[in-house]
């Protein structure tokens, strides 16, 4: 076999999640009203944009997680395979360029020559100082000053040019799909796509795609010859530590939530519901976690981590291994320390909730309290926790920048943005400064949370029965004199999780 | 007369959906200065919409489009908005439904009658306290000179009202507008505070616009009625000719659907269907589609202005001289709108048998909780040893002010409120200190309907999972999935609803809709005893009769027993068999309906009754107004506890609890004024 595939222990968590989304499909599929009120997300143009970027990163995000150690290249053919050492995942092979073109050291996006003056020896003997030329970004080219920007553009605008290709095929492909299932003319799906009539806003979709597909395509045409975001200290891409991050990003920040999920849900409703002593109990459980400074509390497991790792070197086969271990430990010590926020919360909204009148006539027919929890309380609060969920998401990744900047965060060896933005605090106060890679993590930081903001946003409006009568008032943006306000909480909500893209 | 407020064709729509919606309609109005105006009508006519209007307070989405707004000749629709803000206050006040909400919580009433003198006048400190206390010595408030100091949660719901309106009057306004001024209070308090409006407007020869879906406020308040359907007003006329000439099909249909005494035995008339939609443009006349004497030209032509006599206008086709109709319909009485006639009085005699449920010297109190260690510091006495009986098939009606514990006992019935001492016994089976699992067994037999129609069902569940709850929890072997859905829809036509109505969300519902299907909800496990915590009081007139037709009709149909927990006396006289007065914690008469409302004789059922705005100025017995408010249930006074507010009490009063005083078989009444028992 030409590899040995890995399955690391956030691989399995990540797949076993895959597996309860496809279930979780499967289940709504089944039941219509369900369905209906899913479909209506489907409706939504910000949402369905958003998805598709969503969509985009969790690719990648996957592609990363398939990891395999392969086969290296044996002497003898006839003994079994020898497998490397380094675990690679689908991603390192599709990004080669990216992950073997290392350079010396630093240089800025698109650049022929390093950043930093050095010292080279010229053929005659002679010591220049200078900057040296970079070993692979712009290496093929003969006349530098005449065709390094025209080539940048020709192989960026072919780039687009492919990518443009594949829009087109994706769309033609839409259409017809689209026209055969109405049973209409090409025409007409066509002209329903883009006159915006069609129920899924596929115009918003395309859009989106058209300008991810454009990207994709300058950068895929770009990557073997430059490094478009230039590179860090030890001459790394910073395009392919960018693009490792996203899948340290989501491990982070979907593991933690559910982890800490079942316990902000179960223990704030119960406290919340119950009160007396179940309510004192969980309470002074919560104000006793949150007095003790979380990152002291963090360092302290994630140190104690490090011991058992380092004292026990055999059980890992490899760093990958012994890396993976430490980012799913740091994601269950985060989790056990972020729930008291939503506890809290979701404590106070059962108190307002049990002393409504559904709930007394639940305990009027005799309703068992495990049943009105999970049928009154639960879906009503579930607009709560989809905001907290995706308002924590972005303030974990910045923890995990946190926690690597104090040294108990993710595994050196590891890529992450948080070790992106760690390096950056040296990078910024260098002279020359160096702002690419902070750039960098920013951008793909900004579009990931922001994607995931917009979409909860549209989820959380389709689910709630009660908003779906605001849905018209989007649509009076031309009118000067209104601004749309509305006094509903549903649109108050819309206005915090705006809020939240602010602090990334 | 000398003309103070003039509207001519005020437009004004909301965008709030796709299709703008047009609140109010080419409203006309003329107020003079010293009258009172009523503007009435059921919610969603557009009657705060045009107060906001003359305010242009309107929210985001409204917008005047067209129309006119003079108050003494000046145009306030012209008006830039720096002018306005010296309208607001000076010349036009207003007062608002809500006191709780309307104040500043964390401003003291010095604070926030001081904001408004210093906006529309430059009075030194000194004067403007002065002012202050005036002011509030002027809507009656004793002690005026401390309690100005003190917060809103200081003061009780009435008090707030009225330091709201000496808000209002610190600018001397010309024009005072009340959208509701006393919906949310109490039938005692509201009592005080329309005499307080009345006094207040002789004096400052103010003129008021008052906003109210209330006949009887109208009727002790206004000289002008205006009446609203659907954004315009339909019928325009004095105060008598009003109540006794209704003139618009709409009117007449109104007063047929009041609930009252001698309609005991009948249904009573519904109007049919609900408000248009706003957002539509008519054709004809509005309310064509629900009217009973609709006829052809109705739904083809707008309706003009017809005179009757020299101050009563109405807008209805039937007065048009070109209809030959109009002599029939102008006598139109009570008796001809009656339509739906079912049934003939069937006043059964009292039976002795065994009653439903006995509620023996029931004690609920709260501990109120204080310190460190959250040591009981005492206690709020909201239900302090009630006895009440209830015979199958039959109403109690327990009446009371707010906070009198009348909800408590209901809930405690129900075993949602553990009682703290008493006994409650449900077909001679002790109920309190039963297990979770013995309550089970009998949980079906009794249930309860809410006040809120929106809070009382679960927003993220349908209609049919919301029936099938209750079923599912209290049935001892599950049915099959068939018989359930059948039984869901015996259910909704029970209770007048279409069958589809199932799979949809409660929120697509209007609130007569949702308290039908609370309803249906309690009838799902075919309960014996209903307990009815105020059903009707959020519902407009009309939909309260459609409510109250039904809740009749299942009790002759089941024979279910409701106790009914109300403060609204009209409801009681039309469907109560007993009722039961409260005051504070316990019964203070109770007694036959006919026994309560004809010979009342307790002082504060006295005053209860008499407090209630009457439409017909028939009144025999004299007014008795109250002083003050409820006293607190956590320290009740001592002795009987009505007599700080009571007009006759005695120094007796003052030392001891009265015992019973009977009556009759059936009435009694606790207090000095009538001999006591042992």
């Amino acid at each position: 076999m030409p590899f040995d595939p890995v399955i690391l222990w956030t691989d399995a968590l990540i797949y076993l999640f895959v597996l309860m989304i496809l279930i979780g499909m499967r289940y709504v599929r089944r039941h219509p009203h369900l369905l209906a009120s899913w479909k209506r997300v489907g409706h939504s143009a910000s949402g369905m944009s958003s998805l598709t970027v969503l969509l985009f990163f969790l690719l990648i995000g996957f592609l990363d997680t398939i990891h395999f150690r392969p086969a290296l290249e044996s002497t003898n053919a006839q003994s079994e395979p020898i497998y490397s050492v380094d675990v690679l995942s689908v991603l390192d092979i599709l990004v080669t360029p990216l992950r073997i073109q290392v350079e010396k050291t630093y240089s800025a996006p698109l650049a022929t020559h390093l950043y930093a003056k050095e010292t080279i020896e010229l053929p005659d003997g002679q010591q220049m100082r200078t900057f040296a030329r970079l070993q692979y970004g712009g290496a093929h080219l003969q006349h530098l000053e005449t065709e390094h920007t025209t080539d940048i553009w020709v192989r960026s605008l072919r780039g687009a040019g492919y990518g443009f290709a594949v829009w087109c095929l994706l769309l033609i492909a839409l259409t017809a799909g689209l026209s055969k299932q109405d049973e209409c003319s090409f025409k007409q799906s066509f002209g329903s796509i883009w006159q915006r009539t069609s129920e899924i806003p596929w115009y918003a979709i395309l859009i989106t795609l058209l300008v991810l597909l454009l990207l994709v395509g300058c950068v895929s045409a770009l990557i073997g010859y430059y490094h478009i975001l230039g590179t860090d200290k030890v001459g790394q891409d910073v395009l392919y530590q960018s693009l490792k991050s996203i899948r340290v990003a989501l491990v982070i920040g979907t593991l933690t939530t559910l982890i800490m999920l079942p316990f902000a849900l179960l223990l704030g409703i119960m406290a919340g519901y119950f009160r007396g002593w179940i309510d004192d109990v969980i309470q002074y459980v919560y104000t006793t976690l949150n007095s003790i400074p979380g990152v002291l509390l963090i360092a302290a497991a994630v140190l104690m981590m490090q011991v058992y790792i380092e004292t026990h070197p055999d059980i890992f086969d490899t760093t990958a291994a012994r890396a993976d271990l430490r980012l799913l430990f740091l994601c269950i010590i985060l989790g056990i320390t972020s729930w008291t926020g939503l506890c809290r919360l979701l404590r106070g909204e059962a108190m307002k909730l049990r002393e409504l009148e559904y709930i007394q006539a639940a305990h009027a027919f005799g309703v068992s309290h495990w049943r009105i929890i999970t049928r009154h309380i639960l879906p009503n609060v579930m607009h709560l926790v989809l905001i907290a969920i995706v308002m924590d998401f972005s303030s974990l990744v910045l923890a995990e920048a946190v926690l690597s900047y104090v040294g108990v965060g993710v595994d050196p060896s590891m890529i992450s943005f948080g070790t992106m933005i760690n390096a950056a605090r040296l990078e910024m106060a260098r002279e020359p400064m160096v702002w690419w890679a902070l750039l960098a993590a920013f951008i793909f930081m900004l579009a990931l949370v922001l994607s995931a903001n917009l979409f909860a946003n549209a989820v959380q409006h389709a689910l709630d029965p009660r908003a779906r009568t605001l849905r018209h008032s989007n649509r009076l943006k031309h009118r000067p004199h209104q601004s749309g306000k509305n006094t509903l909480p549903a649109i108050t909500e819309t206005n915090t999780v705006a809020k939240t893209n602010h602090h990334t | 007369m000398n003309t103070l407020v003039e509207i001519d064709q005020l437009k004004t729509v909301l965008h709030a959906t796709d299709e703008p919606i047009r609140a109010v309609d080419g409203l006309s109005l003329k107020i003079s200065s010293g009258e009172t105006f009523a503007l009435l009508g059921e919610s969603g006519c557009g009657k705060s919409m045009t107060a906001l209007s003359i305010m242009r307070l309107l929210p985001d989405v409204g917008e005047i489009i067209s129309g006119q707004i003079r108050i003494k000749g000046v145009d306030l629709l012209q008006l830039p908005e720096f002018a306005m803000r010296s309208i607001r206050g000076k010349r036009i006040s207003m007062i608002f439904q809500e006191p709780m909400l309307s104040l500043n919580p964390v401003m003291t009433i010095a604070e926030q009658i001081h904001e408004v003198l210093t906006q529309h006048g430059r009075l030194s400190h000194s004067a403007a306290q002065q002012r202050i206390v005036e002011l509030l010595e002027q809507v009656g408030i004793p002690d005026a000179e401390h309690r100005m100091h003190e917060y809103p949660f200081q003061f009780s719901g009435g008090m707030k009202q009225r330091a709201m309106i000496a808000i209002a009057l610190a600018g001397e306004p010309e024009l005072l507008i009340a959208d509701e001024p006393t919906t949310a209070l109490d039938v005692t308090i509201q009592a005080q505070v329309l005499d307080l409006l009345r006094q207040i407007q002789q004096r400052n020869h103010m003129a008021i616009l008052l906003i109210t879906h209330d006949l009887g406020v109208v009727a002790e308040m206004a000289q002008q009625v205006g009446v609203m359907y659907a954004g315009e007003i339909v019928e325009m006329a004095n105060r008598e000719d009003f109540f006794n000439h209704p003139a618009h099909p709409y009117t007449q249909q109104l007063f047929a659907s009041l609930p009252e005494k001698h309609k005991r035995n009948h249904a009573l008339a519904v109007i049919q269907g609900a408000v248009p939609s706003l957002a539509q443009t008519f054709a004809g006349c509005r309310f064509a589609d629900r009217c009973q004497q609709a006829m052809a030209v109705c739904h083809e032509n707008i309706p003009q202005w017809h005179s009757i006599a020299d101050d009563h206008q109405v807008r209805c086709h039937l007065y048009d001289s070109k209809n030959q109709h109009a002599e029939r319909s102008a006598v139109i009485n009570d008796s001809v709108v009656f339509g739906a006639l079912d049934k003939n009085a069937d006043i059964e005699p009292i039976t002795t048998v065994s009653p439903l449920l006995r509620v023996i010297d029931l004690k609920v109190h709260f501990p109120i909780r204080k310190g460190l260690f959250k040591s009981i510091f005492g206690h709020v006495h909201a239900v302090d040893g009630v006895s009440l009986q209830i015979s199958s098939g039959k109403t109690l009606a327990l009446v009371g002010e707010s906070g009198c514990g009348k909800t408590t006992i209901g809930k405690s019935i129900l075993q949602l409120i553990q009682p703290t001492a008493g006994s409650i016994l449900f077909k001679n089976q002790e109920l309190v200190s039963l297990s979770r699992s013995q309550l089970q067994k009998i949980r079906s037999q009794f249930q309860i309907i809410f006040q809120d129609p929106f809070s009382s069902l679960n927003p993220r569940m349908r209609i049919r999972e919301t029936l099938l709850e209750g079923m599912n929890a209290l049935r001892v072997s599950p049915l099959s999935d068939t018989h359930n859905e059948q039984e869901i829809d015996t259910l909704l036509q029970r209770v007048g609803l279409p069958i589809e109505v199932k799979w949809r969300f409660p929120h697509e519902f209007s609130g007569g809709q949702r308290q039908r299907i609370a309803i249906a909800r309690a009838l799902a496990v075919n309960p014996e005893l209903l307990i009815c915590d105020e059903p009707t009081s959020a519902l407009d007139v009309s939909v309260q009769a459609q409510i109250l037709n039904l809740l009749k009709s299942l009790q002759d149909n089941l024979g279910i027993a409701f106790l009914f927990i109300t403060h609204n006396i009209a409801v009681v006289e039309y469907l109560a068999d007993e009722v039961a007065v409260m005051y504070l914690g316990r019964v203070v008469e109770q007694g036959q309906v006919d026994e309560i409302m004809d010979t009342p004789k307790h002082p504060y059922t006295q005053a209860l009754l008499s407090s209630v705005p009457k439409i017909k100025q028939d009144r025999v017995s004299p007014l008795i107004r109250l002083k003050g408010d409820l006293p607190s249930p956590a320290a009740p006074p001592f002795g009987c506890h009505f007599h700080p507010r009571c007009p006759r009490a005695m120094p007796i009063c003052r030392e001891t609890y009265p015992a019973t005083s009977t009556f009759s078989n059936t009435h009694t009444t606790h207090c000095f004024l009538y001999s006591q028992e042992s």
